[in-house]
């Protein structure tokens, strides 16, 4: 984290990309799955159409067979992905945003406004939240606005934890009691001196949280709280559930969606650990600390780095 | 004891949050949820029957703020209401049904993984970029990007139905007599195999990466380097110097990793028929069993708040700066 303001989020998430592979791969697996959502459902036929016999193994005319009421498995795959990246993005972004109107106000102003939105955002992170979910979902009339206010309701408090505790350090750095000496008003200290400078730790938490929301809706749906008649990978595996496709034996009816979900999951966290080891300072000095000390003949393996110039 | 005091008052706070949101929840749902529910019970009840109910759920005619003291005041005597699904069984009951099954899975679930877990993060942090360090933080970051449930329905595919090792759900077998006899117990134990192997693989990786980070940062301090010098037997070093001191930050987040590792065990239950919590909540909204739905909710949030600062009072006793700070 500089202290400096940072043109654009989005460049160390290039540079993560462009010097980590494991980082490329996250976001190869990611630029997969968002051309398949957007283009995908242009080359499949009607998901909800009914077209062989239930529960028909993968073969050349169905690629991944049919589920247990003669759809095709394949197209409800693709067409899904649309819809559960759709809602898992802007779900990521909406609790991340909830996170900081609520975190950064704790931290920057302190005091009682402090005690206040501090105390609402630990009740919320002490309160199961799947269960909460489900209550709230089953009174709601179901659709994806239901879920993505329950995923939001229920998902904000870390969020709001992490970015006031950034907060809280960032007003004690030099800069702000500067812009402050300089008669700045408190808004805009907090809107170009310190938001500039979390923008890195919220592009991680975005990721972060799309993971989260991504996981929680197909959950939420599996369990019957979305709309069961729209197709998203979460209804697929619930449909999965209820026709007995398991205690049947057809795993292609739940496996490939299962894979997609862990694929992105998988993606988006790969993305973030490379973001992570160019933001952070210590992380990024860990690879050049050990060949330090591997060069002069010290056993590195027990070390932890501290950000210095050993260059 | 202040500290713990302090605690508990936010604790109470939470818990007050809770019964309010379950309070006004189904009073802001669209439309009277008192017609819904009472349209099903058309041709079942008496006109002084459904009155009974109307009551029972606190749905009276009173004003509001007279309906939310009525409620706290029965849910402070544990009278959660009637289940409408299971009518007249009081909802209490038929929580209790499941509990015990809910405490047995999720509970040795969550102690297995936080064994398994935190003896593996000891393991991958001494060993720093041994086999363990390099491979299991990357497999079980793997397996958590798979839905809980997800690999649950897998395991049942592969260990149930493929292999037939296991049975394909509920609790016990069908023509056994619950009793503690041995027949029985293993075949508790049978059933619930495939269930605590979901459980226990989705959430080992979570206290393996909190273990492993706090050992790193124990192991490069002076007592432990001290301790290195005075020739101690390494396995002392590992288990009763640095170990012991690195649990903190995992009994820590014991609390919060609760109520994530109760949801998950919730989905569980219900891939494989488990007649616990999470198998009665899901059964409850399928019924739209109103009562029974929201009372499992007061009763989960309340255990896991329970159960939270029970973990507080550890941290207090275990770490003498919490101590400290407070006096």
């Amino acid at each position: 984290m500089s202290t400096k303001p940072q043109p654009s989020p989005f460049a160390p998430l290039v540079r993560a990309v462009r010097s980590d592979p494991r980082a490329a791969w996250g976001a190869g697996i990611l630029a997969f799955f968002l051309v398949l959502a957007v283009f995908g459902p242009l080359f499949v036929g009607d998901p909800t159409a009914l077209v062989g016999v239930p529960l028909q193994p993968p073969s050349w005319q169905h690629l991944l067979g049919t589920n247990g009421q003669g759809q095709d498995v394949l197209a409800q795959l693709v067409v899904g992905t649309r819809v559960s990246l759709a809602l898992g993005f802007t779900v990521g972004v909406l609790v991340v945003l909830v996170g900081a109107l609520v975190g950064v106000p704790a931290g920057y102003f302190g005091g009682r406004v402090d005690g206040v939105l501090s105390g609402l955002f630990n009740v919320f992170l002490v309160l199961p939240g799947l269960p909460l979910a489900i209550v709230i979902a089953a009174y709601l009339p179901s659709g994806p606005f239901t879920l993505g206010l329950v995923l939001v309701v229920t998902g904000w408090a870390w969020n709001a934890r992490v970015l006031r505790a950034q907060t809280l350090t960032l007003r004690r750095r030099d800069f702000v009691a500067a812009a402050r000496v300089m008669g700045e008003s408190r808004w805009r200290i907090l809107a170009f001196e310190i938001m500039p400078n979390m923008t890195s730790l919220i592009v991680a938490q975005v990721i972060g949280s799309t993971v989260y929301a991504i996981g929680a809706q197909v959950g939420l749906e599996f369990l019957g709280l979305g709309d069961v008649s729209a197709v998203t990978w979460g209804t697929n595996l619930y449909w999965a559930q209820n026709d007995s496709a398991l205690l049947t034996g057809a795993w292609w009816t739940f496996a490939p969606t299962g894979l997609c979900i862990a694929l992105v999951g998988f993606g988006l966290t790969l993305l973030n650990n490379g973001f992570d080891e160019v933001t952070n300072p210590r992380l990024r000095l860990e690879r050049s600390w050990r060949e330090f000390l591997d060069a002069r003949g010290h056993e590195a393996s027990r070390s932890t780095p501290v950000v210095r110039d050993h260059d | 004891m202040n500290h713990l005091l302090k605690r508990l008052f936010f604790y109470a706070g939470a818990a007050w949050t809770a019964l309010t949101l379950n309070f006004f929840l189904p009073r802001l749902m669209p439309g009277d949820p008192a017609t819904a529910l009472f349209a099903r019970f058309a041709g079942r009840l008496t006109p002084e029957g459904l009155q009974a109910l109307r009551e029972a759920f606190g749905l009276t005619d009173a004003p509001l703020w007279k309906q939310y003291f009525t409620y706290l005041a029965h849910v402070l005597r544990g009278d959660l209401g009637v289940s409408i699904a299971y009518f007249p069984a009081p909802v209490t009951q038929v929580i209790g049904t499941g509990l015990a099954w809910t405490l047995f899975l999720a509970g040795t679930g969550v102690v297995l993984s936080f064994i398994i877990g935190s003896l593996l993060g000891v393991v991958a942090a001494w060993w720093r970029r041994g086999w363990v360090d390099q491979w299991l933080p990357s497999f079980f970051a793997f397996l958590g990007a798979f839905p809980y449930f997800w690999l649950a329905m897998v395991a049942l595919w592969i260990f149930g139905f493929t292999l037939g090792w296991f049975p394909l759900g509920h609790a016990y077998a069908d023509d056994m007599a619950p009793g503690f006899t041995f027949a029985f117990v293993a075949d508790v134990f049978r059933h619930a195999a495939l269930p605590l192997l979901t459980v226990v693989l989705a959430t080992l990786g979570g206290w393996l990466l909190t273990m492993r980070n706090a050992m790193v940062a124990v192991l490069g301090s002076d007592f432990v380097n001290l301790a290195r010098a005075k020739g101690l037997p390494p396995r002392t070093v590992m288990l009763r110097y640095a170990a012991r001191n690195a649990l903190l930050p995992s009994i820590t987040g014991f609390g919060m990793a609760l109520g994530y590792v109760l949801g998950g065990s919730l989905l569980t239950e219900v891939v494989f028929s488990y007649p616990g919590q999470g198998y009665l909540l899901v059964q409850a909204v399928r019924n739209q069993d109103y009562p029974l739905m929201q009372g499992i909710f007061v009763f989960i949030t309340l255990a896991v708040l329970a159960a939270n600062w029970l973990v507080d009072v550890l941290t207090w006793w275990l770490d003498a700066r919490t101590r400290e700070s407070a006096s």
